[in-house]
């Protein structure tokens, strides 16, 4: 190569990490938009979590055929990674093949790389052909469509593309290596458990041509990699890097313990302390705003459920298990994780676009994205958390709207404000008067 | 039978100077429910025949808000869990049972942060003790040989992860325990859960309880167990719906063990 090249490589090097490092910054600023949760006690049940639920896809294998392929995805994608270094040198440097000193160790991992690339591009078309030939429900379900859809077709393609380009770069590779009396600066080194099948394509062509054919997938290879890279930020594909941290700052409490609003408790207790004077006016009255009560907006969230939202990889195991949609229901616990992310987008967006400040656009998450008959419809059961192989929690989202429903706008349906005024008036959901709770005893 | 029942309040006993082993939670369907005080009644039968010193709130105790909560009214909520914890503080509970699984949860989960520390378990969970300590015994009786499924509440299983005491004591009536496709932690909620039971369901092609029913009818049992009065409704009237309400009955885990002791 000649240094033309390695600048050439530097530039779009720089290019694609930097784009990528700008809308990471985007990404943490956006998540920030969120009410502050405390997600730091017991790092080691944390870390635990992260180790087994992540790095261990524990959660995956849950269901056995997408669980291993994905595993298998996963693992090489890991492990082909690194030859990017090397790639990286490379490219920088103008050498070839830096590591082959390595000597039986680069060999193998060589040839580890091959034998992987080949099980994820296998693995990459049996995802295809599940989602496009068998059509299997849960990624074929209504709630997906528009670019969600084509969204995880596009990242099988790039798959697809970038395996075979790996694999085609090595047999040409492999090719020049065995050219009789050796060529230019192809050393003998790796091994090509695959990529030597593939080699045959290039015999009967001059070795100028295959050198040429080299460099240019060698080149498509990497900056596949980098348009890769960059569209993480606008893809389902984002939970490769958030799958991390969304399972370790994820909820450690029993799934069936919801949170005590702190602002409510504050209320509650002076309405209940007969000390307190009823006619007084607040001592803080300007301190303390009126706080809003649930969550109308994606700002009204906390910063872990805008997060969960950015990882969710919209699998649809939460609206596959859902009591609700499995009925026909319009929730989808799917979409609503999808709705907060395109929600959070929009305002983000509205941020960029107004030097830094949020300008109201008459827009919310509930109504706009969300509606009501969605939330109503929701047993929280926990079958969605459960179901969640990044232990995102819809349910939170879900029930902190209906809080903004029933305590801010009264919008409860009717039999539960019935119910509730009931709980209110005599202490049970039925109109039955508290006097009369130990009759069971004497009745037949 | 009824005259039979003892059932202690706690003012009773605190004016003997007493402090029962356990407060009974009764919960709001146990006491007003025509079939959830029949599992209240067999709970208590149970609990006089192991000589348990427990004890009632009677007309002291109010709704947990579990529902009002669930519905998002998180005022009404903290209101009842301040008012029913300074009644349980002043009578210096230590120890509840109850069998219900939304009482459960909310009194073991959500009492805590709001000054209610008690150590709170699920009916299953205490009989599943008293076995242990030789304080009852079961034998299968009238059960024997019979195919029994029993339906995970959500609020007990995924939601406070206990899965085993209830089919403990199912296997110990010498029954064939068969499970469901979805069971455990994949269970399906019967409907009823977040409030759902205060009111009709969104639009869709199903209601949450028959797709549960049906889950159920496909193990072929002769009877339907269930751990939580709402999922128990939810199913019997599944069942009806189905017209199997001749054939198979759905029955909680306290009245199997009480039936099967004829008690």
């Amino acid at each position: 190569m000649s240094y033309l090249d390695n600048i050439l490589f530097a530039i779009i090097l720089a290019a694609g990490v930097g784009y990528f490092v700008s809308n990471v910054k985007k990404l943490i600023r956006n998540i920030n938009l969120g009410m502050p949760v405390n997600r730091t006690d017991n790092p080691s049940a944390r870390w635990k979590n992260m180790a087994l639920i992540a790095l261990g896809q524990s959660k995956m294998i849950k269901r056995p055929i997408a669980g291993v392929l994905h595993i298998i995805v996963y693992v090489g994608f890991v492990i082909i990674n690194i030859e990017l270094l090397e790639i990286i040198i490379d490219g920088l440097f103008g050498t070839h093949r830096i590591f082959a000193s390595l000597g039986s160790l680069y060999d193998f991992l060589i040839g580890s790389f091959e034998i992987l690339a080949l099980l994820v591009l296998v693995s990459v078309i049996i995802f295809w052909i599940r989602r496009n030939v068998i059509k299997l429900k849960r990624v074929f379900n209504p709630d997906l469509k528009g670019f969600p859809k084509n969204d995880a077709n596009y990242i099988l393609y790039f798959e697809m593309v970038l395996m075979s380009l790996f694999l085609l770069m090595n047999a040409s590779d492999y090719h020049l290596q065995n050219v009789p009396g050796g060529f230019s600066h192809f050393i003998k080194a790796g091994s090509f458990p695959v990529s030597q099948f593939i080699e045959p394509l290039f015999n009967g062509m001059s070795n100028e041509m295959v050198l040429l054919l080299s460099e240019l997938f060698w080149w498509l290879h990497i900056v596949g990699i980098l348009i890769f890279l960059n569209y993480l930020y606008f893809s389902k594909h984002l939970h490769i890097l958030l799958a991390f941290p969304n399972t370790y700052y994820a909820n450690l409490k029993p799934l069936g313990q919801f949170d005590n609003l702190e602002s409510v408790t504050k209320e509650v207790k002076l309405m209940m302390d007969p000390n307190v004077d009823p006619f007084a006016a607040p001592a803080d009255a300007s301190a303390e705003a009126h706080s809003k009560f649930g969550a109308s907006d994606v700002q009204d969230l906390n910063w872990v459920q805008l997060m969960n939202a950015y990882t969710c990889t919209e699998c649809g195991r939460c609206t596959s298990a859902c009591p609700a949609n499995l009925t026909g229901k319009k929730l989808s616990p799917r979409k609503i994780m999808m709705d907060t992310r395109d929600r959070l987008e929009e305002v983000g967006k509205n941020i960029d676009a107004n030097k830094g400040v949020f300008v109201p656009d008459n827009k919310t998450l509930l109504n706009d994205y969300i509606t009501p008959e969605e939330l109503w419809a929701c047993t929280s059961c926990n079958a969605c958390v459960e179901e969640c192989p990044v232990n995102i929690s819809p349910l939170s989202i879900i029930m902190d709207m209906r809080r903004y429903l029933v305590m801010e706008q009264s919008a409860a349906p009717m039999p539960l404000n019935a119910m509730m005024t009931n709980v209110e008036n005599n202490g049970a959901p039925w109109q039955y008067n508290q006097q009369d709770r130990l009759n069971w005893k004497n009745e037949n | 039978m009824s005259e039979s029942l003892i059932v202690p309040t706690m003012a009773e006993m605190l004016a003997e100077g007493k402090q029962p082993e356990v407060l009974f939670w009764v919960g709001c369907a146990g006491s007003f429910d025509d079939r959830a005080k029949k599992i209240t009644k067999a709970f208590v039968r149970i609990l006089n025949r192991a000589n348990v010193s427990f004890a009632v709130l009677g007309t002291e105790e109010s709704c947990t808000g579990d529902p009002a909560k669930r519905a998002g009214n998180e005022f009404l909520f903290q209101m009842q869990a301040m008012m029913n914890i300074e009644v349980l503080n002043a009578y210096e509970a230590k120890k509840i049972v109850t069998a219900c699984p939304h009482c459960f949860n909310t009194l073991k989960n959500e009492y805590p942060e709001l000054g209610g520390q008690y150590e709170v378990i699920h009916h299953t969970e205490f009989l599943k003790s008293l076995l242990q300590e030789g304080r009852l015994t079961i034998e299968g009786g009238q059960f024997k040989g019979k195919k029994i499924t029993f339906h995970d509440p959500c609020y007990l299983g995924r939601a406070n992860s206990i899965y085993e005491a209830p089919r403990d004591l199912i296997e110990k009536l010498d029954v064939e325990l068969v499970e469901m496709k979805r069971s455990k932690a994949n269970g399906l909620c019967c409907g009823a859960g977040g409030a759902q039971m205060f009111k009709d369901a969104e639009p869709g092609n199903k209601e949450v309880n028959i797709a549960r029913t049906e889950d159920a009818l496909e193990t072929q049992p002769d009877i339907i167990a269930a751990g939580c009065p709402f999922c128990n409704t939810m199913l019997t009237d599944g069942i009806k719906n189905k017209e199997k309400e001749g054939e198979i009955k759905v029955m909680d885990i306290a009245e199997l063990i009480a039936n099967a002791q004829d008690l």
